[in-house]
């Protein structure tokens, strides 16, 4: 504890004054003396950024930016090898110019853009003061669960953030294997207890979870709350997944009661879905146009996720200037949707159940593919194609051959033939990576067939 | 206008032709596809004695119009002295008469029916004309007309437009590209300097043909009350076959052009019913055929295999599994097969290597491939087939409806399914189930014909992995199983071909 005071007492003369008493907040919020929202708000910039609207942390009392900037898509350019980095000039323009507008949050991950995120998110916010935002980065301890090496990824992100504390510190995606992925991960090897010790320390100033799974598994994660204190949750949500949760996940108005009844703030993945809630079927975006011919179809989403308020702050993985300044126009400042609007949100997401898309949110979990098959790329190409309504039905059907041209051909132009579905072997290695519990084997077979179909002519 | 006839016919024919070639999408063959099967040696291969005697029969009519209208390679000839004229006005007239050399063009004929009749192929297609010509088309126009396919189609991406897609653009056998630009520079010299010289002394279809127009019924006449003697007639023929002195022409190698007839300013040139029987026979030796033929036999030395490198093994995980990025993939290597594979509709190898005049059609025409040039040297440049590119998809039926030398006889998709062109051969040891330990089963998924069954690894473990075995009766050696196997650097499964192909 020694130490940990002297490295409060550095981490006072290094960041300021403010810092040290963003410290004593989580002190507080450890010890649950108050669940204060109206604490001070240290850490938070200052209300200088015009419109933005902030939520307060009831934990630590964060003036948190209701937009939150995920650093799991940023752009990426080719080096002189043919290898994808991180564009990090562009990444610098972006993180300033997110800043500059009241965006105070940034969620990474060790995993994230092939283990490049983080360095590269680091870079860009070390060229502003550490007060003025916070930093979320995850145990991503995927692929081995041992102390040692969960350890050395925990260490590692200070080192790749260039910082002495991490904001928010979550487990990242728990549910998919229930409690007893769960033990493995982080409680068996002592990690959880370790980074409890490391929230009293000051170096973790809210530990959280981020989930997908169903119901069960999400109530077993909860009743923990005793034992761990969860400072925050992320959850997936929006309009889609609100009632509409596909597959084997809980639908978010679940996930959100559940918090809600608990007093604990959610911070929101997905709200886009990965953009398909941008890039929705053309009569889909007819109706939301219609009703507000002003506002692009990805503020819906945006809106509908700031309007409850239990979330603490809505993540969109923002790859261009464009993504970042549409964003910041729905939340500068943020107009809740009405009951009127959340019905008619409703029924758009029962509308877009009609179109049979694969749920991919285009997050990469599931890559590299062994076999070097581009899933991500095939799955999304064939929901564009679904949303175009460029599936043909049989060969019998009106527009057949155009519709099969254009498949064909924006096939092999979307993805390389030797990455393509027909190359896979069906190991089911990537199947445990899905947070969104897609059967992926099971889709990119059914796509291959009908391709197949469509190059046999026997649709 | 006799001449201008000509020079129209041939574009449409040269044009016609070189498009059989160019064109990847298949859409030309069933309105173009005829240009090739009139071909002189493919219709004589092909036994289609219906083109080959009308061929003959236009010939006794009206002389060796084949040779200036229907053959690619004779037009491709004529291009080149007409470039030249272009650039000198001068050297439109740079011919001068010489006496046909019979000896060598008759030997050289001889030795061609040998060589086809022993079935050494591969020497004597060096010199067939269509065959040489498809050679030239398929390695070096196609590539070029793709790369301002693939430009359109890079432009067409971009406007979201599908009227464009892009191909590949690859050598399919080093040798056979070699032979294609040996050949493109040795008759562009020819044609440049002394215009058919190769007609007549080295092409055995104008060797065959010049002995039918040498009695033809209608060739051009000189008029000796008309003529002035001004050799000008000569001077223009690029066949070098007009004795302006003795105002005879040697008929067994005009090609009827009608050049000469627009030339003389006099009328006394005339194209026009003959019964006059003119010989003109002379020996000697072309230097050019034979240094011609050395060259030829040198070729075969260029057996280089096209052996794709790379190694390159699937990625394993690492202690932190990142997300996104794409494994090192390549292209599996060419497996040795035992016995050679061709096309369903082939019959057999031995009909297959009897019929194919090696002209490259159906290798350009393999919307799949699949197919490419043999480097064996009893079948080189005759096409066979392997899997790394592409398999020989069930739906495609392109090169059994274009061959035009009866090699590849046409099949219907459905008998397609039915022919077994070879048979699938399991390595287990290479199967990604046995040095991976994952499901597969991509063979079994993609078999049109079901031949491959899973079956346990572990017939006692009911949960047991599977592993892929052959139903050779049910094979039919289409090869999707050996492109679409993920093992590396050789696939675990391969197709052999079948010297006899069978009907199931």
């Amino acid at each position: 504890m020694e130490k940990n005071i002297d490295r409060r007492v550095f981490i006072k003369k290094a960041g300021g004054t403010a810092l040290a008493i963003g410290g004593l907040g989580v002190i507080a919020g450890c010890a649950h003396k108050g669940s204060s929202s109206q604490a001070s708000n240290p850490a938070g910039p200052s209300d200088e950024a015009a419109g933005m609207t902030y939520r307060i942390n009831k934990v630590t009392g964060d003036k948190v930016s209701i937009l939150g900037y995920g650093c799991m898509r940023w752009p990426m350019i080719k080096d002189d090898d043919g290898k994808d980095i991180i564009d990090q000039e562009a990444v610098n323009r972006l993180v300033d110019h997110a800043l500059e507008n009241g965006v105070n949050y940034f969620d990474t991950s060790p995993v994230y853009l092939q283990g490049q995120s983080e360095t590269a998110t680091g870079i860009a916010l070390k060229r502003h003061p550490r007060e003025s935002y916070f930093i979320a980065t995850k145990l991503s301890n995927f692929s081995n669960y041992s102390r040692e090496n969960s350890m050395l990824m925990y260490r590692k992100s200070f080192e790749n953030l260039q910082t002495d504390y991490i904001d928010y510190y979550l487990l990242h995606s728990i549910g998919g294997g229930g409690m007893a992925a769960f033990n493995a991960r982080y409680v068996d090897n002592g990690m959880l207890d370790f980074l409890m010790e490391e929230r009293k320390a000051g170096r973790i100033r809210n530990l959280g979870f981020s989930f997908h799974g169903n119901t069960d598994s999400f109530d077993e994660f909860l009743k923990l709350h005793e034992k761990y204190h969860w400072d925050f949750v992320q959850i997936q949500l929006n309009y889609v997944d609100w009632t509409h949760a596909g597959g084997r996940n809980a639908n978010a108005q679940y996930l959100q009661a559940e918090l809600d009844k608990r007093g604990i703030q959610s911070v929101i993945m997905e709200p886009l879905l990965g953009g398909r809630l941008a890039k929705v079927p053309e009569h889909i975006a007819d109706r939301l146009k219609e009703r507000e011919p002003q506002k692009s179809i990805a503020s819906w989403a945006f809106r509908f996720a700031g309007t409850h308020e239990g979330v603490l702050c809505v993540l969109s993985g923002m790859t261009y200037m464009e993504h970042l300044q549409d964003n910041l126009k729905s939340y500068s400042p943020l107009v809740p949707l009405t009951e009127s609007d959340l019905a008619f949100l409703e029924e758009t997401a029962e509308l877009m159940q009609k179109y049979p898309t694969v749920p991919c949110n285009d997050c990469k979990y599931c890559m590299p593919c062994p076999y070097g098959i581009d899933i991500p790329a095939i799955l999304l190409h064939y929901n564009k194609c679904v949303n175009e309504g460029e599936i043909a039905g049989s060969t019998a059907s009106e527009d057949y051959k155009k519709a099969r041209r254009a498949y064909l051909v924006s096939y092999d132009r979307a993805v390389p033939k030797l990455r393509q579905a027909s190359r896979c072997i069906g190991c089911n290695t990537c199947v445990s990576h899905c947070p969104q519990n897609i059967d992926i084997p099971k889709e990119l077979h059914r796509i291959d067939r009908y391709v197949e179909k469509l190059k046999q002519n026997t649709l | 206008m006799l001449r201008k006839t000509r020079i129209i016919l041939a574009t449409i024919f040269f044009v016609g032709v070189t498009l059989l070639f160019l064109d990847f999408t298949g859409a030309l063959h069933a309105w173009l596809g005829w240009m090739a099967k009139v071909q002189f040696l493919p219709a004589v291969l092909a036994v289609n004695f219906g083109v080959v005697a009308a061929l003959v029969l236009l010939t006794l009519v009206f002389g060796r119009i084949y040779c200036s209208v229907i053959c690619p390679l004779g037009i491709m000839q004529d291009i080149f002295s007409w470039i030249r004229g272009k650039f000198r006005k001068k050297d439109r007239f740079r011919f001068t008469y010489s006496p046909a050399r019979n000896w060598l063009r008759y030997i050289l004929l001889v030795l061609f029916i040998i060589g086809l009749a022993l079935g050494a192929h591969s020497v004597v297609l060096l010199i067939a004309p269509y065959s040489a010509y498809g050679r030239i088309a398929a390695n070096l126009f196609a590539p070029i007309y793709q790369w301002g396919n693939n430009l359109l189609a890079w432009i067409a991406e971009r406007a979201d437009s599908y009227a464009f897609y892009s191909v590949d653009v690859w050598i399919r056998s080093a040798s056979t590209f070699v032979v294609a630009v040996v050949t493109l520079v040795v008759i562009g010299v020819l044609a440049w300097k002394n215009g058919r010289t190769w007609c007549n002394t080295v092409c055995p279809v104008g060797s065959i043909l010049g002995v039918f127009s040498r009695y033809s019924m209608f060739a051009p006449v000189i008029d000796t009350e008309k003529c002035r003697d001004c050799g000008l007639c000569g001077k223009r023929c690029k066949a070098s076959c007009i004795n302006t002195k003795e105002h005879k022409i040697d008929y067994s190698r005009c090609v009827a052009c009608m050049d000469c007839i627009d030339t003389c300013k006099d009328g006394a040139v005339k194209y026009r019913f003959r019964w006059i029987k003119d010989f003109s026979g002379a020996t000697g030796k072309d230097k050019a055929s034979v240094q011609k033929e050395k060259a030829d036999q040198g070729r075969r030395a260029f057996l280089v295999s096209g052996v794709i490198a790379g190694t390159a093994v699937a990625a394993k995980a690492q202690d932190m599994k990142v997300d996104g990025g794409l494994a090192a993939i390549s292209r599996a290597d060419k497996p040795e097969r035992l016995t050679p594979l061709v096309p369903a509709g082939s019959l057999s190898l031995k009909n297959f290597s009897d019929h194919c005049v090696a002209c490259q059609l159906c290798v350009s025409a393999c919307p799949n491939h699949v197919l490419r040039p043999s480097t064996n040297l009893h079948t080189l440049m005759q096409p066979q087939m392997s899997y790394e590119r592409g398999y020989c998809r069930p739906e495609c039926t392109t090169c059994s409806e274009i061959c035009p030398a009866g090699a590849i006889r046409p099949v219907s998709v459905e008998e397609k399914s039915s022919i077994q062109i070879g048979h699938a051969v399991i390595d287990l040891d290479l199967c990604v189930v046995n040095t991976d330990e994952v499901k597969c089963g991509n063979c079994a998924r993609h078999c049109p014909a079901g031949a491959i069954r899973m079956v346990r690894k572990d017939p006692e473990n009911k949960d047991s992995l599977m592993i892929p075995t052959v139903n050779e009766e049910r094979c039919i050696g289409c090869g999707a199983c050996e492109n679409l196997c993920p093992a590396r650097p050789l696939t675990a499964i391969h197709v052999e071909g079948h010297e006899v192909h069978r009907y199931l």
